[in-house]
């Protein structure tokens, strides 16, 4: 082909496709893609030099901030960790407490994304219809841990809140309504015709291509991996759960949302049977802030896919190093070979399919100065004369606090 | 025998040297230190004859003088081998395993950026995850980088 049949476009980093910041430079003939690279680092924050510089209670607030979806999967993995460093027995009514949030976190995630999803192919009913729903399992994370994303929830140790009856029996409302909706979600992805054309075909990527490419999580298992690592490297308390990990065939976009749609019904499953077995008993332990040395490599099923630390410890309260791989960093290279030689009209949704999260991949954090004109570096007494201002309109005066 | 007495036999069978070189930290979790002259023959073994097909990521250390990089290797049943080897800041040079994995060629641009290795046979690319303007020979993740605004 000649050199001027191709044409190349930049999509990103800012593209009203894109949810987050992240660059593709799309080679194109006519309409068919045939070449694309990937640029990512617009999110970099520098969380894991910033770990080294804090106690392992200090990073887990801060790792629980790597991303606003997958909050607890990330805070769980990092304490999972240093509990197994410093051989701490965390009791088995935290773990299941942890569980519980985990999976409540799995079905906001896959719900938000199904909207997504739904948005990207021009379905906004779809989109409604779940973030709506959606906000069923919102109330309920906010009910148990008091806040709608980073929720809090964790502690080296244990968990910061018990569960009382009436929550649970809230929650099992919930998940009753969930099943209900999911059901509908189920039935029109297996009947209406335009998602079913719009979705099949699309992004293929084969059994082979999926090992080779060593993808995780979801788009892993709709092309027939059977990999989870909730059954594979059982955490917290998903040794005493019975649950199915979804595999399917299809090898495109209509089997990624199609194995999403069937976890959300296992997590419904796995939260009654946590509600049900949920022992009795005190939901944290004390533990020193001197962690001892040692290292260890930690592996959570967030909703994207496997995510996994390495923490070494050097016997001080501060961590020697933190490795933080999060699951769209092991996909985003798979999402280069499910485009080649398709249309650039199926870019946004074949991006959409793997679920990314750039702030999670690139674990970055974007600081803006209090006046939009001057965009900057909030300093740290800019931040500290800001809050305290913050609260005086507000009644409260803590000008002495330093 | 468990499954990772049988990975620790395998690796002995082939490479008497590893002798004291092998933990298993507890099941599911094995690490193995290979010196960098012995590191492709050891990793090649791993993933070809003992099914590690999975490269999970790549984890780069500042350890005083030298850099270590940790390889962690999944085989798809949920075991996980780190295999660990180590190069002298001064010559910090590695091989690239994108021959292996495809997808490694992001972890071992971070190791290029994060800590200053640099990686035979890596082929021209974006950087990843620093920007275009980052002043060469700065790196984050050594231990002696202190971020110009690490007070605010």
């Amino acid at each position: 082909m000649a050199e001027r049949d191709k044409f190349k476009i930049p999509v990103g980093p800012q593209h009203p496709s894109l949810k987050e910041p992240t660059s593709f430079s799309v080679a194109l003939r006519g309409e068919e893609i045939t070449g694309i690279d990937v640029r990512l680092g617009y999110n970099h924050r520098g969380i894991e030099k910033a770990c080294e510089e804090r106690t392992y209670i200090q990073d887990m607030y801060l790792i629980e901030r790597i991303c606003g979806i997958c909050s607890h999967s990330h805070s769980t993995c990092f304490i999972q960790g240093v509990e197994e460093i410093a051989k701490i027995e965390v009791p088995k009514r935290a773990l299941y407490i942890r569980t519980l949030v985990g999976e409540l976190e799995r079905i906001h995630s896959h719900l938000l994304w199904l909207g997504v999803a739904g948005h990207e192919i021009g379905f906004d009913t779809l989109l409604m219809y779940t973030w709506r729903d959606r906000e069923i399992v919102m109330d309920v994370l906010a009910l148990l841990t008091g806040n709608r994303v980073n929720y809090g929830i964790n502690t080296i140790g244990g968990v910061r809140r018990d569960i009382t009856r009436e929550q649970m029996k809230e929650v099992t409302r919930a998940m009753d309504s969930l099943e209900e909706r999911t059901k509908y979600y189920i039935k029109i992805a297996s009947e209406e015709t335009t998602i079913i054309k719009r979705l099949s075909g699309v992004g293929v990527l084969s059994k082979e291509d999926a090992l080779r490419f060593c993808v995780v999580g979801p788009t892993a298992r709709a092309s027939g991996v059977d990999h989870d690592v909730r059954r594979d490297d059982p955490y917290a308390a998903y040794s005493e759960i019975s649950f199915n990990v979804i595999t399917d065939n299809h090898n495109d976009v209509y089997g990624r949302t199609v194995v999403r749609l069937k976890e959300l019904m296992e997590s419904y499953k796995i939260i009654r049977q946590l509600l049900e077995k949920l022992p009795e008993g005190p939901v944290s332990v004390k533990v020193p802030r001197k962690i001892p040395a040692g290292e260890v490599v930690s592996r959570y099923e967030a909703p994207r896919g496997e995510d996994l630390h390495y923490i070494k410890a050097n016997g001080t309260d501060k961590p020697e190093r933190v490795k933080v791989r999060a699951p769209t960093l092991a996909n985003i290279q798979a999402v280069k070979h499910m485009l080649k030689n398709r249309l650039l009209a199926d870019l946004p949704i074949v991006v959409a399919a793997i679920d990314p999260c750039f702030s999670c991949t690139d674990r970055l954090i974007s600081v803006r100065g209090e006046d939009e004109e001057t965009p900057g570096i909030m300093t740290w007494e800019n931040l500290h004369s800001y809050s305290v201002e913050w609260y005086r309109k507000r009644g409260l005066d803590f000008s002495k606090l330093k | 025998m468990g499954q990772e007495e049988k990975i620790r036999e395998g690796f002995l069978a082939a490479f008497g040297y590893l002798q004291d070189k092998i933990t298993i930290q507890r099941s599911r979790r094995i690490f193995v230190t290979v010196d960098i002259e012995k590191f492709a023959e050891v990793f090649d073994f791993a993933v070809k004859k003992l099914g590690f097909s999975v490269l999970c990521v790549i984890t780069g250390l500042d350890e005083g003088d030298r850099l270590t990089f940790i390889y962690h290797l999944d085989d798809g049943s949920g075991v996980m081998l780190n295999l660990k080897t180590g190069v002298s800041k001064e010559r910090p040079v590695i091989k690239t395993v994108t021959e292996y994995f495809p997808s490694a060629e992001v972890y071992e641009r971070e190791l290029v950026d994060l800590l200053g290795a640099k990686v035979e046979g890596l082929l021209p690319g974006y950087r990843y995850p620093l920007p275009d303007g980052w002043p060469s020979g700065e790196y984050p993740l050594r231990k002696d980088w202190i971020p110009e605004n690490k007070n605010g």
